[in-house]
């Protein structure tokens, strides 16, 4: 029996639903394009002591890719496979669906995430392990920009690589996935005597952060995005280096 | 015209499935017997799933001292001893069995530091003994049993409405029924019936009960030959929400005076302190719900006629984990953050003690093969039932009256016949309103039917304002032949009212017949004018019996307890406090 | 608050139907089910909707108010000042009459979940912090809220193939009990579909028991999932660890 479209989305009627679904699509769509751009038409992310993260780590152990491409695929596929992006981009891009409620136009041949491609998504916890690696790079990338010819100094950029792969960190350490292997895929939480287990209390402390899990997916997203520009900036000598001391 | 109808057989048949019918048809099904469950509405959904507080079995995980001795001697003192003994007894030896079943099956307690289940203090309970989860025991109970239900081999009819019992030979035969969708009629066939239809609060307005409370089951036993017992015996809740008016009723559980909560008057004054020194605000139900009352009557009332009831010191977050479902329920439905401030109660309809009579041990009534149990049945809880008793009490006499009906149908095992022309003369009975427009309105019949009750019935009574009630009672009862549901069979909630109101009112003379005979003032049942508990009648229940269509009201002796259990109460402090040397 | 509301209440059965208007008084912290219980006492006595506990308790009364999924008990009216309020049937089951849909597919489906089968016998010792996780999904009133509107079910009408989060966290309760020893994995992947489910988090927004079905749920069993069957390295280092 056909009832007339209605929408469900915990707010009233006649709220902007469609709002949430095209911002995904403008911010994911412009650091899409941004990378591509990247890895086309830029070479490098180096000034000083500053790197970009899109280019970390600089050495290629003689594999012959385009620079900003040699790593980029990881992070890449972490996110696309993470699953908050996952919500967002099933929901921005595939409308399935737009909003709560929101009638979707394709009824048929829907499989989920039963099929190729989106059945890779299973895959994610590797693309963690992955990410991981590269984010020891950029922790040592973080640590090289406090380190100036003239010795140990802080400047904007340090600040700026510092605050991004800590907001990396915690974006990767509250993952579903993580959360899951640190304590969250057993079922016994506490020892003969009663007391927590170590891998309860890890998953608390897991458990906690991922609750933040979509706002640290967005800002840390943003903070590489902005780290990269920055960079970008001091290279083409739009803007000069700033010093504290 | 005669209806074509759907027909079935079974071994046994459930009527009512709520904690204690479908813990009857496990015990059934498990004894190998072909078994129904019938049901008002859908699986899982029963009054049952209301109970908030917990269930109560001396189990002793917080307080060792427990035992079946104390819960057995609270529940008789809870009662005013008009309650069978033999029923408290059986009761409070199982009631522990009964819940570790429950966790075998998949109930998730509260745990405490040892990991054992949680149990919580309760009004009039000398021990911690009630087990439960957060204030939502009753879900998990039938819960629990819904997936135990579900994979097992019963059948299970949802939405059905069962109208009339039969019987051959004055043994029991089955029961006819309509499917609540359609209108449909079905037939049940069965050797033994069990009836756990659960209590009959709708006859009050203010009430903490959901709509299937209407006593169809009594209703329907009563008619077939079934004898009613303590039928006066109504509790009042000492806390429903009283504001606003879309809401007045809804429970508030005891679990909040568990937890700490403490009752003021609009002076702020602790007023239990009047009443029951020692036990405060966790005397029994009866106690705080005159206390209140009283208050109230005396001018000291909260602005909508309550009292304060106020937790604010047990701070937000131990509030918002122990009560989770009454911080949303004051937060939803009447604006007010209950961790911050005291919030409006007053007394409300929960519980009816009376009901069928059965034998303590197989819950068997006085017709052959016609068993009950649940709030549908009567014994246990006598004047005045316990918190946390009616869960305990749905599982121990559940289990039993399944095992009651097994033993039955080994001992008469031929399908008794049911007489096709009865049937039918039902059908046409049931069907008659329906799609009729001039006559009475359920409806309003049903509001009247409360109004009634409340002005005659209620808390405080007299003997000059019941013989009123019984004769409104009566003319009601006249106009209820009349009434009409417009509108077809299909889910037709008019129509499903008629039958639901014809039941009360076939109860409610019951009540009033009852109140007027008690002369005096005990548990539940308050006679302005005969303020004291009397001897003579703590020695008699009161019993109803439909003969020649006339409800007629008899006396019967309360039975007498052997002496071993009679020295209980005569250790100076409850047994579990006397043996331990300590003071109470 | 207006003297007066407007309803407009959807009136029809299997073969169809229509909205219609009634027109009652207000009262104060009156909630969408006592406006419906009004009608059928005084303009409509055959109006049709499911209820019981009017407590937010049984999870009978589930519908679709003004587009929103919601229990008809827990909806006041004064949220939707100087509004007409829409009340609707669940979109994703058949409807019996006006609001009553048929929901027995979900008590199909339960049916088909292994039962608890634990490795002992009660009494249990388990510390409160191993059951947070299974009481948090006990909580839930089956009123089937979440199965309306996730588009799996709602939109794609795959019923053969997904469950829906309603199962999904009755199978995420029976998994993570400490002392259950049945194994449901396969029965996610296969026949429950959990692999449908796209974590859009729809479920989540409408559940009126709070659950986070998805992240606590769902997520962890697809993880389950990924353990045995995406994952044999990970398999292995927790076979060594046991
Ligand atoms: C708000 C609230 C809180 C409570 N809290 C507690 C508590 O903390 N502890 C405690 O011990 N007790 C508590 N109680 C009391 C307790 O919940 C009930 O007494 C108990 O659940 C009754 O169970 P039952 O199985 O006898 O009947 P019910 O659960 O009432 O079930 C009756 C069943 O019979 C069916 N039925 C009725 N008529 C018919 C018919 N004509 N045809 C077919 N089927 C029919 C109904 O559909 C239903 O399935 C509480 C009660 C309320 C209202
Ligand atoms: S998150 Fe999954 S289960 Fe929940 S609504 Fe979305 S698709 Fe359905
Ligand atoms: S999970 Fe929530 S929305 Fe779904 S059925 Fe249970 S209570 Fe309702
Ligand atoms: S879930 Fe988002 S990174 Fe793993
Ligand atoms: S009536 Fe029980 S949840 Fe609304």
């Amino acid at each position: 029996m056909a009832q007339p479209a209605q929408a469900v989305h915990g707010g009233k009627t006649g709220s902007a639903w469609w709002v949430e679904p095209y911002l995904t699509v403008l911010a994911l769509g412009l650091f899409g394009l941004y990378s591509i751009w990247l890895v086309f038409f830029q070479h490098t992310g180096q000034f000083h002591n500053y790197l970009s993260p899109f280019f970390s780590p600089t050495q290629s152990w003689g594999i012959k890719v385009l620079p900003a491409l040699w790593v980029l695929w990881v992070p890449l596929l972490f996110r696309a496979t993470c699953y908050y992006y996952r919500k967002e981009i099933y929901r921005g891009f595939f409308h399935d669906p737009m909003a709560c409620g929101i009638p979707e136009s394709r009824r048929k041949f829907y499989f989920g995430e039963t099929r190729f491609p989106f059945i890779w998504t299973n895959l994610h916890r590797w693309f963690w392990y992955l990410a991981l690696v590269v984010l020891v790079f950029l922790w040592i990338d973080a640590i090289r920009a406090f380190i100036f010819p003239n010795g140990f100094g802080v400047g904007l950029g340090s600040i700026i690589m510092l605050v991004n792969v800590v907001l990396l960190t915690l974006y990767s350490l509250s993952c579903h996935a993580f959360r899951h292997l640190v304590g969250g895929g057993s079922t016994r939480f506490s020892c003969a005597d009663g007391s927590p287990t170590t891998r309860y209390k890890l998953w608390r402390t897991v458990s906690d952060l991922n609750q933040r899990h979509g706002l640290f997916a967005w800002i840390s997203m943003f903070s590489v995005w902005f780290t990269d520009v920055y960079i970008r900036m001091l290279i083409y000598g739009v803007i000069h280096p700033v010093r504290f001391f | 015209m005669s209806e074509n109808i759907e027909s079935h057989s079974y071994d046994i048949l459930i009527i009512g499935s709520g904690g204690a019918g479908l813990r009857a048809a496990i015990a059934a099904a498990e004894g190998g017997a072909k078994v129904a469950v019938l049901g008002k509405s859908l699986l899982g959904k029963a009054h049952t799933v209301m109970a908030e507080g917990g269930v109560a079995a001396s189990l002793g995980n917080v307080d060792p001292d427990d035992g079946w001795e104390t819960h057995f001697y609270d529940t008789m003192r809870s009662g005013h001893f008009i309650n069978n003994y033999k029923t408290a007894e059986v009761f409070s030896k199982e009631a522990p069995q009964r819940v570790l079943e429950l966790e075998q099956w998949g109930a998730v307690f509260d745990r405490t530091p040892e990991g054992k289940i949680m149990q919580r203090p309760f009004g009039a309970h000398t021990f911690r003994r009630l087990a439960h989860v957060g204030d939502r025991t009753g879900m998990e109970l039938i819960r629990t049993l819904e997936q135990k239900i579900l994979t097992t081999n019963v059948d299970v009819f949802q939405e059905i409405t069962a109208t009339k019992l039969f019987l051959d030979n004055g043994r029991i035969a089955g029961a006819v029924a309509y499917y609540r969708e359609d209108g449909r009629f079905a037939l049940f066939a069965a050797k033994a019936v069990v009836i756990a239809t659960g209590g009959w609060g709708k006859l009050f307005k203010v009430t903490s009960n959901s709509w299937e409370s209407t006593g169809d089951g009594a209703a329907l036993a009563f008619r077939a030959g079934a004898e009613l017992i303590d039928m006066e015996m109504v509790q009042f809740h000492p806390t429903g929400m009283v504001w606003p008016p879309g809401v007045r009723g809804i429970l508030v559980t005891e679990g909040v005076r568990g937890e700490g909560g403490l009752l003021r008057n609009s002076e702020g004054e602790r007023f239990m302190e009047k009443y029951d020194p020692q036990r405060m605000e966790l005397s029994s139900r009866d106690v705080v719900a005159r206390g209140i009352y009283k208050e109230a009557q005396a001018g000291r009332g909260t602005p909508h006629g309550g009292a304060w009831l106020d937790i604010t010191h047990r701070g937000p977050e131990y509030i918002k984990r122990k009560l989770p479902g009454m911080y949303q329920q004051f937060m939803a439905l009447a604006d007010v953050d209950i961790t911050k401030t005291p919030f409006e109660v007053g007394p409300t309809i929960h519980y009816t003690m009376g009901g069928l009579k059965v034998d303590a041990y197989s819950c068997a009534t006085n017709v052959p093969g016609l068993f009950a149990a649940g709030e549908c049945a009567a014994g246990l809880h006598g004047a005045n039932r316990l918190g946390g008793n009616s869960l305990s009490d749905i599982l121990v006499f559940g289990k039993r009256a399944g095992d009651g009906a097994l033993e039955f149908i080994q001992g008469n095992e031929g399908m008794p016949r049911i007489d096709e022309g009865e049937v039918q003369a039902e059908i046409q009975r049931v069907l008659a309103p329906v799609g009729k427009e001039d006559g009475e309105n359920p409806y309003a019949i049903h509001e009247r039917l409360q109004e009634i009750m409340a002005d005659h019935a209620g808390i405080s009574r007299t003997g000059s304002d019941l013989e009123k009630g019984l004769e409104l009672i009566l003319e009601l009862k006249e106009r209820s032949r009349n009434m009409v549901a417009p509108g077809s069979r299909a889910f037709n909630p008019g129509w499903h009212t008629v039958q639901d109101v014809s039941n009360m009112i076939t109860l409610s003379e019951a009540i009033v017949r009852g109140a007027i005979e008690r002369k005096e003032s005990r548990g539940a049942q308050w006679r302005l004018d005969f303020p004291d508990e009397l001897e003579e009648f703590g020695k008699v229940n009161f019993v109803h019996k439909l003969e020649d269509g006339e409800v007629k009201t008899y006396t019967s002796p309360v039975p007498e307890m052997p002496k071993e259990l009679q020295e209980l109460f005569e250790l100076g402090a409850a047994p579990g406090v006397a043996k331990s040397g300590k003071k109470e | 608050m207006a003297e007066e509301i407007t309803l407009s209440v959807f009136r029809g059965d299997r073969s169809g139907g229509r909205e219609q208007e009634y027109k009652i008084p207000a009262m104060t912290g009156m909630v969408v089910l006592d406006a419906l219980h009004y009608i059928q006492a005084h303009q409509a006595p055959d109006l049709a909707v499911r209820w019981n506990c009017k407590a937010a308790h049984c999870g009978s009364c589930s519908a679709e108010i003004n587009g929103s999924a919601k229990l008809l008990c827990k909806t006041r009216v004064d949220d939707y000042e100087n509004e007409v309020i829409h009340v609707r049937p669940m979109h994703t089951f058949p409807v019996i009459k006006d609001l009553v849909t048929d929901v027995s597919w979900n008590y199909e489906k339960l049916r088909q979940i292994p039962a608890f089968q634990p490795a002992i016998n009660a009494p249990f010792t388990l510390q409160q912090r191993d059951v947070d996780r299974l009481q948090e999904f006990r909580r839930c009133i089956e009123c089937f809220l979440c199965q309306n509107i996730c588009h799996v079910l709602r939109d794609h009408d795959a019923k053969d193939a997904y469950w829906g989060p309603r199962m999904m966290i009755r199978i995420s309760e029976l998994q993570m009990h400490p002392l259950d020893t049945a194994d449901r994995l396969d029965l996610l992947k296969g026949a429950a579909g959990i692999g449908y489910c796209n974590i859009t988090k729809c479920c989540t927004v409408v559940c009126p028991q709070g659950i986070n079905i998805t992240e606590n749920g769902i997520i962890p069993m697809k993880e389950s999932v990924a353990d045995k069957y995406f994952d044999p390295l990970g398999g292995l280092v927790r076979k060594m660890h046991k």
